[in-house]
């Protein structure tokens, strides 16, 4: 296998398994953040302003795990750094 | 592959290029002043208002209400930022209804520019608060061996900050781009509006964090209490 498959392959790979497992962890902790902001607020619902700001502030900050590895999947399909080097090469043979 | 709004350039003049994220931010920036300016221009405090100044008023009561709510016991000093963080995101992100407009805050140079403005913004806001001293001593709560884990976390919330938006926005605009080309006509459209809601939230949740950060640093500490010397009789 020669460097250009190499790079494609790996790229691929990975582009898709990144989003794959790094979706999971968020998810499962964005499911128990809900349940225990619900918990919350069926205990207390005149704090329900504060219970849910905080809720999407917890919120946001889990998500921001899975953008990251979006953004990994999303460079290694689209501007990869790897791959338009080894396609200069081989269009500089 | 259109990945952001800084790769199309109209004009380019060695290395200053002007490209299409200098072109909306400034629209924007143009299109909120001057409409603001126009709707106060003629204020009135009785019942016989324009709706536009209605419309400005729950804006700014319902800003000032959040950033009391985060801890900031006087939000009239800090909504000139935090409400300027706030409509700028949203504005950006609901103009994406518009034909052949890319929201400049898909690019990273915008999303990076707001969150250095937010990391200068804290140790300010902090320092006319409490004075240098005390500012620079709240790095070493609550030990001094937390010194460098202190300022890694600054760094690493400003970051935290750049990534979380440009990859909300920019995702939003990449994933309509790419459904155009499976199934057009509907799922682009439902697709949009979800852009839309995540657009709005990450506009709140960027001010938030915002405000969030600035009420840490800007928070009075309390001397510590002497012992009781005795019970009185």
């Amino acid at each position: 296998m020669d460097n250009m498959t190499i790079v494609a392959v790996a790229s691929i790979v990975i582009a898709g398994i990144t989003t794959g497992f790094g979706a999971i962890g968020p998810a499962l902790a964005q499911g128990r953040a809900v349940a225990a902001a619900l918990t919350a607020l069926a205990q207390q619902p005149d704090a329900s302003s504060t219970i849910t700001r905080t809720l999407f502030v917890g919120l946001a900050m889990i998500e921001s795990m899975v953008i990251y590895c979006l953004l990994i999947s999303l460079i290694l399909i689209f501007v990869n750094p790897f791959w338009n080097h080894v396609i200069a090469q081989t269009a500089g043979k | 592959m259109h990945i952001s709004p800084d790769q199309t350039i109209f004009w380019q003049y060695g290395f200053f290029k002007f490209n299409a994220t200098i072109l909306f931010t400034w629209a924007l920036m143009i299109v909120l002043a001057s409409g603001a300016r126009l709707v106060t221009r003629k204020l009135s405090t009785g019942l016989d208002r324009s709706r536009w100044q209605n419309l400005l008023e729950i804006l700014v009561t319902g800003i000032e209400k959040q950033i009391e709510e985060v801890g900031l016991s006087e939000p009239r000093e800090y909504i000139g930022f935090l409400g300027t963080l706030f409509v700028f995101v949203a504005a950006a992100s609901i103009c994406t209804v518009i034909p052949g407009y890319d929201p400049p805050t898909a690019s990273l140079s915008t999303t990076a520019a707001l969150a250095l403005s937010v990391f200068v913004a804290v140790p300010f806001f902090g320092i006319q608060k409490q004075g240098v001293l005390n500012y620079l001593k709240s790095y070493g709560t609550p030990t001094p061996m937390m010194l460098p884990f202190n300022i890694i976390s600054e760094l690493s919330r400003t970051l935290a900050l750049t990534i979380r938006l440009f990859g909300n926005m920019m995702s939003g605009a990449m994933i309509v781009g790419i459904l155009l080309t499976i199934t057009p006509f509907i799922f682009p459209v439902v697709m949009t509006l979800l852009g839309q809601l995540t657009g709005m939230v990450q506009a709140y949740i960027f001010s938030i964090l915002a405000a969030v950060y600035i009420a840490a640093a800007t928070r009075v500490r309390k001397p510590k209490a002497e012992p009781m010397q005795g019970v009185a009789a």
